[in-house]
Protein backbone atom coordinates (compact mmCIF):
# COMPACT_ATOMS: atom_id res chain seq x y z
CA UNK A 1 0.00 0.00 0.00
CA UNK A 2 1.38 3.13 -1.00
CA UNK A 3 1.26 5.98 1.85
CA UNK A 4 -0.88 9.23 1.34
CA UNK A 5 2.54 11.19 2.40
CA UNK A 6 6.08 10.12 2.06
CA UNK A 7 8.62 12.69 2.96
CA UNK A 8 12.39 11.31 2.67
CA UNK A 9 15.56 12.92 3.96
CA UNK A 10 14.24 16.05 3.62
CA UNK A 11 16.24 18.55 4.31
CA UNK A 12 15.59 22.55 3.96
CA UNK A 13 17.44 25.80 3.89
CA UNK A 14 15.98 29.36 4.58
CA UNK A 15 18.94 31.62 3.50
CA UNK A 16 22.24 29.75 4.97
CA UNK A 17 20.18 28.30 7.71
CA UNK A 18 19.78 25.11 7.39
CA UNK A 19 16.00 24.59 8.83
CA UNK A 20 14.70 21.37 7.85
CA UNK A 21 17.85 18.72 8.72
CA UNK A 22 16.73 14.81 7.38
CA UNK A 23 13.49 14.68 8.30
CA UNK A 24 11.35 11.59 7.04
CA UNK A 25 8.17 10.51 7.57
CA UNK A 26 4.91 8.81 6.30
CA UNK A 27 1.28 9.42 7.03
CA UNK A 28 -1.19 6.43 5.78
CA UNK A 29 -4.60 7.36 4.35
CA UNK A 30 -6.67 9.07 6.66
CA UNK A 31 -4.25 9.34 9.25
CA UNK A 32 -3.34 12.08 11.27
CA UNK A 33 -0.25 13.43 13.18
CA UNK A 34 0.74 16.18 15.12
CA UNK A 35 4.24 17.75 14.33
CA UNK A 36 4.72 19.60 18.11
CA UNK A 37 7.49 22.30 18.65
CA UNK A 38 8.67 25.31 19.77
CA UNK A 39 8.60 28.38 17.84
CA UNK A 40 11.60 27.93 15.63
CA UNK A 41 12.02 24.48 15.07
CA UNK A 42 11.29 24.54 11.77
CA UNK A 43 7.63 23.11 11.89
CA UNK A 44 6.65 26.21 9.15
CA UNK A 45 9.26 26.07 6.98
CA UNK A 46 8.90 21.83 6.68
CA UNK A 47 5.11 22.43 6.06
CA UNK A 48 6.14 24.80 3.78
CA UNK A 49 8.16 23.08 1.91
CA UNK A 50 5.79 20.37 1.53
CA UNK A 51 3.40 22.85 -0.19
CA UNK A 52 6.14 24.47 -1.96
CA UNK A 53 6.14 27.85 -0.88
CA UNK A 54 9.87 27.48 -0.18
CA UNK A 55 12.40 25.27 -2.58
CA UNK A 56 13.53 21.77 -1.17
CA UNK A 57 17.67 21.09 -1.08
CA UNK A 58 17.59 17.93 -1.05
CA UNK A 59 15.54 14.78 -0.44
CA UNK A 60 12.03 13.68 -2.19
CA UNK A 61 8.30 14.38 -0.90
CA UNK A 62 6.05 11.74 -2.48
CA UNK A 63 1.85 12.69 -2.71
CA UNK A 64 0.31 9.26 -3.41
CA UNK A 65 2.78 7.50 -5.00
CA UNK A 66 3.53 10.83 -7.41
CA UNK A 67 6.94 12.43 -6.23
CA UNK A 68 5.89 16.17 -6.17
CA UNK A 69 9.52 17.12 -4.63
CA UNK A 70 10.23 20.10 -7.15
CA UNK A 71 6.20 20.74 -8.30
CA UNK A 72 4.95 24.01 -8.80
CA UNK A 73 2.16 24.87 -5.55
CA UNK A 74 -0.72 24.52 -7.33
CA UNK A 75 0.53 21.50 -9.20
CA UNK A 76 0.91 20.35 -5.58
CA UNK A 77 -2.91 20.68 -5.11
CA UNK A 78 -4.16 19.14 -8.00
CA UNK A 79 -2.27 15.97 -7.16
CA UNK A 80 -3.99 16.32 -3.71
CA UNK A 81 -2.25 18.59 -1.01
CA UNK A 82 -4.68 20.82 0.73
CA UNK A 83 -2.74 24.03 2.77
CA UNK A 84 -4.07 26.21 5.84
CA UNK A 85 -1.02 28.46 6.28
CA UNK A 86 -0.10 30.21 9.64
CA UNK A 87 -1.85 33.64 9.97
CA UNK A 88 -4.33 31.85 7.45
CA UNK A 89 -3.97 34.54 4.54
CA UNK A 90 -7.01 35.06 3.77
CA UNK A 91 -7.63 37.27 0.76
CA UNK A 92 -8.58 40.42 2.38
CA UNK A 93 -10.54 42.05 -0.75
CA UNK A 94 -12.58 39.12 -1.58
CA UNK A 95 -15.68 38.29 -0.07
CA UNK A 96 -15.87 34.78 1.84
CA UNK A 97 -18.00 33.37 -0.92
CA UNK A 98 -15.27 34.87 -3.13
CA UNK A 99 -12.56 33.02 -1.25
CA UNK A 100 -14.16 29.57 -1.40
CA UNK A 101 -14.49 29.90 -4.91
CA UNK A 102 -10.58 31.15 -5.89
CA UNK A 103 -10.00 27.72 -4.36
CA UNK A 104 -12.58 25.87 -6.94
CA UNK A 105 -10.38 26.47 -9.78
CA UNK A 106 -9.27 23.44 -9.98
CA UNK A 107 -12.67 21.41 -9.44
CA UNK A 108 -15.38 21.02 -12.42
CA UNK A 109 -18.26 22.57 -10.39
CA UNK A 110 -18.97 25.94 -9.67
CA UNK A 111 -20.76 25.28 -6.56
CA UNK A 112 -19.59 25.18 -3.44
CA UNK A 113 -19.69 22.10 -1.48
CA UNK A 114 -22.62 21.58 1.06
CA UNK A 115 -20.43 20.32 3.23
CA UNK A 116 -18.76 23.92 3.55
CA UNK A 117 -21.95 26.03 5.00
CA UNK A 118 -22.87 22.30 7.30
CA UNK A 119 -20.06 22.54 8.90
CA UNK A 120 -19.33 26.14 9.34
CA UNK A 121 -22.70 28.03 9.47
CA UNK A 122 -21.06 30.93 10.01
CA UNK A 123 -19.51 31.53 6.39
CA UNK A 124 -22.76 30.78 4.93
CA UNK A 125 -24.34 34.33 7.20
CA UNK A 126 -20.95 36.41 6.23
CA UNK A 127 -20.32 35.00 2.83
CA UNK A 128 -21.08 38.27 0.80
CA UNK A 129 -18.67 40.08 3.65
CA UNK A 130 -14.74 40.75 2.81
CA UNK A 131 -12.33 38.20 4.30
CA UNK A 132 -10.39 40.68 5.87
CA UNK A 133 -13.15 41.82 7.89
CA UNK A 134 -13.93 38.69 9.75
CA UNK A 135 -12.32 38.00 13.02
CA UNK A 136 -9.58 35.88 13.58
CA UNK A 137 -11.49 32.54 14.38
CA UNK A 138 -13.85 32.91 11.48
CA UNK A 139 -11.08 33.36 8.86
CA UNK A 140 -10.18 30.19 10.23
CA UNK A 141 -12.86 28.23 9.55
CA UNK A 142 -12.40 30.38 6.05
CA UNK A 143 -9.08 29.16 5.63
CA UNK A 144 -10.14 25.30 6.26
CA UNK A 145 -12.72 25.94 4.16
CA UNK A 146 -10.86 27.01 1.16
CA UNK A 147 -8.53 24.04 1.63
CA UNK A 148 -11.13 21.60 1.18
CA UNK A 149 -12.60 22.43 -1.25
CA UNK A 150 -10.13 21.56 -4.08
CA UNK A 151 -11.06 17.71 -2.21
CA UNK A 152 -7.40 17.17 -1.06
CA UNK A 153 -6.45 13.66 0.05
CA UNK A 154 -3.64 15.23 2.74
CA UNK A 155 -4.92 18.44 4.43
CA UNK A 156 -1.89 20.14 5.74
CA UNK A 157 -2.06 23.11 8.33
CA UNK A 158 0.31 25.20 10.56
CA UNK A 159 -0.49 26.24 13.85
CA UNK A 160 -4.62 26.57 13.36
CA UNK A 161 -5.26 27.70 17.15
CA UNK A 162 -2.74 30.59 16.71
CA UNK A 163 -4.69 33.69 18.14
CA UNK A 164 -7.50 31.83 18.45
CA UNK A 165 -10.02 31.85 21.16
CA UNK A 166 -10.24 28.66 23.48
CA UNK A 167 -14.22 28.19 22.62
CA UNK A 168 -13.34 28.70 18.91
CA UNK A 169 -10.64 25.94 19.38
CA UNK A 170 -12.98 23.16 20.64
CA UNK A 171 -15.20 23.77 17.73
CA UNK A 172 -12.69 23.62 15.36
CA UNK A 173 -11.30 20.31 16.42
CA UNK A 174 -14.89 19.23 16.42
CA UNK A 175 -15.26 20.23 13.07
CA UNK A 176 -11.59 19.13 11.83
CA UNK A 177 -12.69 15.66 13.03
CA UNK A 178 -16.19 15.92 11.80
CA UNK A 179 -14.60 16.84 7.93
CA UNK A 180 -11.73 13.89 8.10
CA UNK A 181 -14.51 11.45 8.49
CA UNK A 182 -16.68 12.15 5.91
CA UNK A 183 -14.13 13.33 3.09
CA UNK A 184 -11.51 10.98 3.80
CA UNK A 185 -8.59 12.86 4.31
CA UNK A 186 -5.10 12.90 5.86
CA UNK A 187 -3.95 15.17 8.20
CA UNK A 188 -0.55 16.96 9.05
CA UNK A 189 -0.94 19.79 11.68
CA UNK A 190 2.20 21.49 13.55
CA UNK A 191 0.89 22.95 16.95
CA UNK A 192 2.45 24.22 20.35
CA UNK A 193 -1.22 23.75 21.58
CA UNK A 194 -1.16 20.10 22.96
CA UNK A 195 -5.31 19.96 24.38
CA UNK A 196 -5.79 20.53 20.52
CA UNK A 197 -3.65 17.98 18.94
CA UNK A 198 -4.98 15.78 21.71
CA UNK A 199 -8.89 15.91 20.44
CA UNK A 200 -7.46 15.18 16.47
CA UNK A 201 -4.21 13.36 15.87
CA UNK A 202 -3.71 9.76 15.78
CA UNK A 203 0.61 10.35 16.13
CA UNK A 204 2.36 12.94 17.43
CA UNK A 205 5.96 14.07 16.29
CA UNK A 206 8.46 16.38 18.52
CA UNK A 207 10.56 18.59 16.43
CA UNK A 208 13.36 20.25 17.85
CA UNK A 209 16.50 22.27 15.69
CA UNK A 210 14.93 20.85 12.63
CA UNK A 211 14.81 17.17 13.59
CA UNK A 212 11.98 14.94 14.60
CA UNK A 213 13.49 14.04 18.65
CA UNK A 214 10.10 11.92 20.01
CA UNK A 215 7.16 9.92 17.96
CA UNK A 216 4.61 8.27 19.56
CA UNK A 217 0.75 7.12 18.86
CA UNK A 218 -1.86 8.90 20.75
CA UNK A 219 -2.89 5.82 22.79
CA UNK A 220 0.84 5.48 24.89
CA UNK A 221 1.94 8.83 24.30
CA UNK A 222 3.33 10.91 27.66
CA UNK A 223 1.97 14.12 27.92
CA UNK A 224 4.52 15.26 30.34
CA UNK A 225 7.42 14.60 27.78
CA UNK A 226 5.64 16.77 25.13
CA UNK A 227 5.15 19.55 27.80
CA UNK A 228 8.74 19.26 28.60
CA UNK A 229 9.65 19.65 24.70
CA UNK A 230 6.71 22.77 24.74
CA UNK A 231 8.30 24.51 27.44
CA UNK A 232 11.69 25.96 27.80
CA UNK B 1 -20.70 78.31 -18.89
CA UNK B 2 -21.33 75.70 -16.43
CA UNK B 3 -22.36 73.31 -18.39
CA UNK B 4 -19.55 73.74 -20.79
CA UNK B 5 -16.64 73.57 -17.56
CA UNK B 6 -18.17 70.54 -16.39
CA UNK B 7 -18.02 68.53 -19.70
CA UNK B 8 -14.18 69.70 -20.04
CA UNK B 9 -14.39 68.28 -16.73
CA UNK B 10 -15.92 65.38 -17.49
CA UNK B 11 -13.49 65.06 -20.66
CA UNK B 12 -10.05 65.48 -18.66
CA UNK B 13 -11.46 62.74 -16.10
CA UNK B 14 -12.43 60.52 -18.73
CA UNK B 15 -8.99 60.60 -20.22
CA UNK B 16 -6.91 60.35 -16.68
CA UNK B 17 -9.41 57.53 -16.53
CA UNK B 18 -8.44 55.55 -19.63
CA UNK B 19 -4.78 56.49 -18.85
CA UNK B 20 -5.19 55.28 -15.45
CA UNK B 21 -6.95 51.89 -15.82
CA UNK B 22 -4.06 49.72 -16.94
CA UNK B 23 -1.56 51.26 -14.71
CA UNK B 24 -4.37 50.16 -12.05
CA UNK B 25 -3.96 47.13 -12.81
CA UNK B 26 -0.20 46.86 -13.37
CA UNK B 27 0.90 48.58 -10.91
CA UNK B 28 -2.10 49.28 -8.29
CA UNK B 29 -3.33 45.37 -8.46
CA UNK B 30 0.26 43.78 -9.72
CA UNK B 31 2.82 46.05 -7.69
CA UNK B 32 4.53 46.18 -10.32
CA UNK B 33 6.36 50.36 -11.51
CA UNK B 34 6.25 49.79 -14.77
CA UNK B 35 7.91 52.84 -16.10
CA UNK B 36 7.19 51.77 -20.20
CA UNK B 37 3.55 52.30 -19.36
CA UNK B 38 4.02 55.43 -21.24
CA UNK B 39 5.47 53.93 -24.31
CA UNK B 40 2.91 50.94 -24.37
CA UNK B 41 0.67 54.27 -24.82
CA UNK B 42 2.59 55.30 -27.69
CA UNK B 43 2.30 51.54 -28.85
CA UNK B 44 -1.18 51.79 -29.14
CA UNK B 45 -1.51 55.24 -30.48
CA UNK B 46 0.96 53.97 -33.25
CA UNK B 47 -0.81 50.95 -33.84
CA UNK B 48 -4.08 53.50 -34.92
CA UNK B 49 -1.60 55.48 -36.65
CA UNK B 50 -0.60 52.26 -38.52
CA UNK B 51 -4.33 51.43 -39.05
CA UNK B 52 -4.98 54.54 -40.47
CA UNK B 53 -2.10 54.27 -43.12
CA UNK B 54 -3.37 50.69 -44.00
CA UNK B 55 -6.78 52.12 -44.18
CA UNK B 56 -5.99 54.88 -46.58
CA UNK B 57 -3.87 52.50 -49.11
CA UNK B 58 -6.39 49.39 -48.89
CA UNK B 59 -9.85 50.45 -47.93
CA UNK B 60 -10.75 54.17 -48.24
CA UNK B 61 -14.04 53.78 -48.39
CA UNK B 62 -13.65 52.37 -45.07
CA UNK B 63 -12.26 55.19 -43.49
CA UNK B 64 -15.20 56.63 -41.63
CA UNK B 65 -14.61 53.08 -39.47
CA UNK B 66 -11.08 52.77 -39.21
CA UNK B 67 -10.75 54.21 -35.72
CA UNK B 68 -13.16 51.55 -34.25
CA UNK B 69 -10.57 49.28 -35.87
CA UNK B 70 -7.42 51.27 -34.54
CA UNK B 71 -8.65 51.07 -31.07
CA UNK B 72 -8.78 46.98 -31.31
CA UNK B 73 -5.94 46.62 -32.91
CA UNK B 74 -3.88 48.62 -30.80
CA UNK B 75 -5.59 46.85 -27.71
CA UNK B 76 -4.05 43.83 -29.32
CA UNK B 77 -0.38 44.76 -29.30
CA UNK B 78 0.01 46.30 -26.72
CA UNK B 79 -1.65 43.18 -25.00
CA UNK B 80 0.88 40.49 -26.72
CA UNK B 81 3.31 42.90 -26.01
CA UNK B 82 2.87 42.94 -22.76
CA UNK B 83 1.91 39.27 -22.31
CA UNK B 84 5.90 38.32 -23.36
CA UNK B 85 7.10 41.31 -21.58
CA UNK B 86 5.78 39.63 -18.37
CA UNK B 87 6.98 36.03 -19.07
CA UNK B 88 10.21 37.34 -20.78
CA UNK B 89 11.17 40.42 -17.67
CA UNK B 90 8.29 40.87 -14.89
CA UNK B 91 7.89 37.69 -13.71
CA UNK B 92 11.53 37.61 -12.18
CA UNK B 93 11.34 40.66 -10.29
CA UNK B 94 8.15 40.89 -9.23
CA UNK B 95 9.64 40.97 -5.16
CA UNK B 96 12.32 43.57 -6.74
CA UNK B 97 10.66 46.54 -7.05
CA UNK B 98 14.01 48.85 -7.69
CA UNK B 99 15.16 46.56 -10.42
CA UNK B 100 11.58 46.33 -12.07
CA UNK B 101 11.80 50.30 -12.04
CA UNK B 102 14.82 50.20 -14.12
CA UNK B 103 14.12 47.73 -16.01
CA UNK B 104 11.06 49.01 -17.38
CA UNK B 105 12.86 52.11 -17.87
CA UNK B 106 15.41 50.45 -20.21
CA UNK B 107 12.99 48.91 -21.83
CA UNK B 108 10.72 52.05 -22.05
CA UNK B 109 13.94 53.57 -24.12
CA UNK B 110 14.60 50.99 -26.03
CA UNK B 111 10.44 51.51 -27.25
CA UNK B 112 11.43 55.32 -27.76
CA UNK B 113 14.47 54.71 -29.90
CA UNK B 114 12.96 52.05 -31.81
CA UNK B 115 9.71 54.00 -32.16
CA UNK B 116 12.18 56.65 -33.91
CA UNK B 117 14.35 54.35 -36.41
CA UNK B 118 11.59 52.68 -37.13
CA UNK B 119 8.31 54.75 -37.90
CA UNK B 120 8.90 57.90 -37.42
CA UNK B 121 11.17 60.40 -35.23
CA UNK B 122 8.73 63.16 -35.86
CA UNK B 123 5.32 63.76 -34.84
CA UNK B 124 2.69 62.13 -36.80
CA UNK B 125 -1.09 62.82 -37.00
CA UNK B 126 -4.05 60.43 -37.77
CA UNK B 127 -7.07 61.43 -40.30
CA UNK B 128 -10.15 61.99 -38.10
CA UNK B 129 -13.17 60.09 -39.11
CA UNK B 130 -15.88 62.92 -40.98
CA UNK B 131 -18.35 62.14 -38.05
CA UNK B 132 -15.89 62.55 -35.02
CA UNK B 133 -14.61 66.00 -36.60
CA UNK B 134 -18.49 67.78 -36.27
CA UNK B 135 -19.74 69.38 -32.80
CA UNK B 136 -23.01 69.19 -31.00
CA UNK B 137 -24.64 72.31 -30.68
CA UNK B 138 -26.53 72.01 -27.31
CA UNK B 139 -27.70 75.45 -27.26
CA UNK B 140 -26.29 78.88 -29.02
CA UNK B 141 -23.00 79.03 -27.17
CA UNK B 142 -22.82 75.79 -26.13
CA UNK B 143 -21.12 73.29 -28.15
CA UNK B 144 -19.30 70.01 -27.56
CA UNK B 145 -16.54 68.77 -29.90
CA UNK B 146 -17.91 64.68 -31.20
CA UNK B 147 -14.48 63.61 -30.48
CA UNK B 148 -14.29 64.16 -27.10
CA UNK B 149 -17.89 62.83 -26.44
CA UNK B 150 -16.73 59.86 -28.63
CA UNK B 151 -13.54 59.69 -26.05
CA UNK B 152 -16.05 60.27 -23.17
CA UNK B 153 -18.57 57.36 -23.96
CA UNK B 154 -15.43 55.14 -24.70
CA UNK B 155 -13.56 55.72 -21.43
CA UNK B 156 -16.71 54.42 -19.44
CA UNK B 157 -17.32 51.74 -21.86
CA UNK B 158 -13.31 50.09 -21.11
CA UNK B 159 -14.06 51.50 -17.52
CA UNK B 160 -17.45 49.23 -17.12
CA UNK B 161 -16.00 46.34 -19.04
CA UNK B 162 -12.95 46.29 -16.98
CA UNK B 163 -15.31 46.23 -14.17
CA UNK B 164 -17.63 43.66 -15.45
CA UNK B 165 -14.52 41.04 -16.35
CA UNK B 166 -12.54 41.79 -12.86
CA UNK B 167 -16.15 41.58 -10.53
CA UNK B 168 -18.12 39.32 -12.44
CA UNK B 169 -16.02 36.45 -14.23
CA UNK B 170 -14.03 33.90 -13.26
CA UNK B 171 -10.91 34.72 -14.41
CA UNK B 172 -11.28 38.75 -13.17
CA UNK B 173 -12.42 36.42 -9.53
CA UNK B 174 -8.49 34.88 -10.47
CA UNK B 175 -6.85 38.00 -10.92
CA UNK B 176 -8.04 39.98 -7.77
CA UNK B 177 -6.95 36.37 -5.90
CA UNK B 178 -3.42 36.67 -7.09
CA UNK B 179 -2.76 40.12 -6.95
CA UNK B 180 -4.13 39.75 -3.47
CA UNK B 181 -1.51 37.12 -2.19
CA UNK B 182 0.33 35.72 -4.70
CA UNK B 183 2.14 32.48 -2.63
CA UNK B 184 -1.51 31.82 -1.28
CA UNK B 185 -3.24 31.76 -4.54
CA UNK B 186 -0.63 28.94 -5.97
CA UNK B 187 -1.44 27.30 -2.72
CA UNK B 188 -5.11 26.67 -3.07
CA UNK B 189 -4.13 26.08 -6.87
CA UNK B 190 -4.55 28.67 -8.80
CA UNK B 191 -1.87 28.53 -11.61
CA UNK B 192 -0.26 31.96 -10.11
CA UNK B 193 2.39 32.57 -13.14
CA UNK B 194 -0.34 31.96 -15.96
CA UNK B 195 -2.76 34.54 -14.32
CA UNK B 196 0.29 37.07 -13.64
CA UNK B 197 0.88 36.93 -17.64
CA UNK B 198 -2.88 37.70 -18.26
CA UNK B 199 -3.19 40.59 -15.59
CA UNK B 200 0.04 42.22 -16.87
CA UNK B 201 -1.28 41.86 -20.25
CA UNK B 202 -4.56 43.22 -20.12
CA UNK B 203 -3.46 46.25 -17.78
CA UNK B 204 -1.02 46.66 -21.26
CA UNK B 205 -3.70 45.67 -23.62
CA UNK B 206 -5.60 49.12 -21.59
CA UNK B 207 -2.63 51.70 -21.84
CA UNK B 208 -2.92 50.67 -25.86
CA UNK B 209 -6.27 51.21 -25.96
CA UNK B 210 -5.85 54.94 -24.03
CA UNK B 211 -3.14 55.77 -26.33
CA UNK B 212 -5.31 55.03 -29.15
CA UNK B 213 -7.96 57.12 -28.23
CA UNK B 214 -5.66 60.25 -27.73
CA UNK B 215 -4.53 60.22 -30.94
CA UNK B 216 -7.74 62.10 -31.61
CA UNK B 217 -6.27 64.97 -29.41
CA UNK B 218 -2.86 65.38 -30.17
CA UNK B 219 -0.57 64.19 -32.56
CA UNK B 220 1.57 61.24 -31.25
CA UNK B 221 5.72 61.50 -31.19
CA UNK B 222 7.95 58.85 -30.02
CA UNK B 223 8.32 60.47 -26.47
CA UNK B 224 4.63 60.68 -26.19
CA UNK B 225 4.56 58.45 -23.51
CA UNK B 226 6.25 60.84 -21.01
CA UNK B 227 4.31 63.24 -20.99
CA UNK B 228 1.16 61.23 -19.58
CA UNK B 229 2.83 59.06 -17.70
CA UNK B 230 3.52 61.24 -14.25
CA UNK B 231 -0.14 62.01 -14.09
CA UNK B 232 -0.90 58.50 -14.84
CA UNK B 233 0.78 57.46 -11.77
CA UNK B 234 -0.59 60.42 -9.66
CA UNK B 235 -4.03 59.28 -10.67
CA UNK B 236 -3.60 55.78 -8.55
CA UNK B 237 -1.42 56.47 -6.73
CA UNK B 238 -4.22 59.46 -5.04
CA UNK B 239 -7.15 57.01 -5.42
CA UNK B 240 -5.00 53.99 -3.48
CA UNK B 241 -3.87 51.06 -5.00
CA UNK B 242 -5.45 48.05 -4.54
CA UNK B 243 -9.02 49.89 -5.42
CA UNK B 244 -9.89 49.98 -8.96
CA UNK B 245 -12.95 52.31 -7.95
CA UNK B 246 -10.34 54.66 -6.29
CA UNK B 247 -8.94 55.04 -9.02
CA UNK B 248 -11.87 56.04 -11.44
CA UNK B 249 -12.75 58.39 -8.20
CA UNK B 250 -9.30 59.52 -8.64
CA UNK B 251 -9.35 60.67 -12.11
CA UNK B 252 -12.67 62.23 -11.97
CA UNK B 253 -11.81 64.31 -8.38
CA UNK B 254 -8.12 65.26 -10.01
CA UNK B 255 -9.81 65.90 -13.80
CA UNK B 256 -12.34 68.52 -12.12
CA UNK B 257 -9.55 70.26 -9.96
CA UNK B 258 -7.67 70.39 -12.86
CA UNK B 259 -10.67 71.88 -15.26
CA UNK B 260 -11.74 74.64 -12.33
CA UNK B 261 -7.94 75.32 -11.36
CA UNK B 262 -7.32 76.35 -15.11
CA UNK B 263 -10.35 78.49 -14.71
CA UNK B 264 -9.86 80.35 -12.04
CA UNK B 265 -5.97 80.05 -12.40
CA UNK B 266 -3.01 80.03 -14.79
CA UNK B 267 -2.21 76.51 -16.19
CA UNK B 268 0.98 75.99 -14.17
CA UNK B 269 -0.45 77.29 -11.08
CA UNK B 270 -3.22 74.85 -11.40
CA UNK B 271 -0.95 71.56 -11.77
CA UNK B 272 0.96 72.93 -8.85
CA UNK B 273 -2.30 73.44 -7.16
CA UNK B 274 -3.04 69.68 -7.55
CA UNK B 275 0.15 68.83 -6.76
CA UNK B 276 -0.09 70.07 -3.22
CA UNK B 277 -3.44 68.88 -2.69
CA UNK B 278 -2.47 65.50 -3.86
CA UNK B 279 0.49 65.85 -1.32
CA UNK B 280 -1.73 66.41 1.59
CA UNK B 281 -4.34 64.21 1.39
CA UNK B 282 -1.42 61.55 0.82
CA UNK B 283 -0.16 63.07 3.76
CA UNK B 284 -2.83 62.34 5.81
CA UNK B 285 -4.22 59.21 4.16
CA UNK B 286 -0.82 57.20 2.57
CA UNK B 287 -2.73 54.74 0.89
CA UNK B 288 -4.52 56.84 -0.91
CA UNK B 289 -7.79 58.61 -0.60
CA UNK B 290 -10.32 55.33 -1.04
CA UNK B 291 -8.49 52.67 0.32
CA UNK B 292 -10.19 50.34 2.58
CA UNK B 293 -8.66 49.07 6.29
CA UNK B 294 -8.98 45.61 6.39
CA UNK B 295 -7.43 42.63 8.96
CA UNK B 296 -4.62 40.68 7.10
Amino acid sequence: MTAALKIDNLNVFYGDSHVVRDINFELQDRESIAIMGRNGMGKTTLLKALIGLLPVRSGSVTLGGQVITSAESHERVIAGMGYVPQGREIFPYLTVRENILAAMQISKTRTIPPFVYDVFPVLEEMQTRRGGNLSGGQQQQLAIARALVSNPKVLVLDEPTEGIQPSIIREIAKALNHLKAELNFALVVSEQVLGFTMEIADRFLIMEKGEFVYEDNREDVDTDKIHAYLTI
Amino acid sequence: MFALQAFTGLSVFSILMLMALGLAIVFGLMGVINMAHGELMAMGAYATYGTSVLFEAYFPSLMSIYFIVGVVLAFFATSVFGYFLERSLIQFLYKRPLDTMLATWGVGLILQQLYRQFINPRPVEVPTASWLQGVWQVSEDVSFPMSRIFIVGLAFLTATLVYLFLYRTRRGLLIRAVTQNRGMSGAIGINQKRVDAYTFALGCGLAGIAGSSFTMLASTAPDTGQAYIVDTFIVVVFGGVESLLGTIMSAFFIGQMQTWFEFYLSGSMARAGILLLVIAVLYFRPNGLFATKVRR
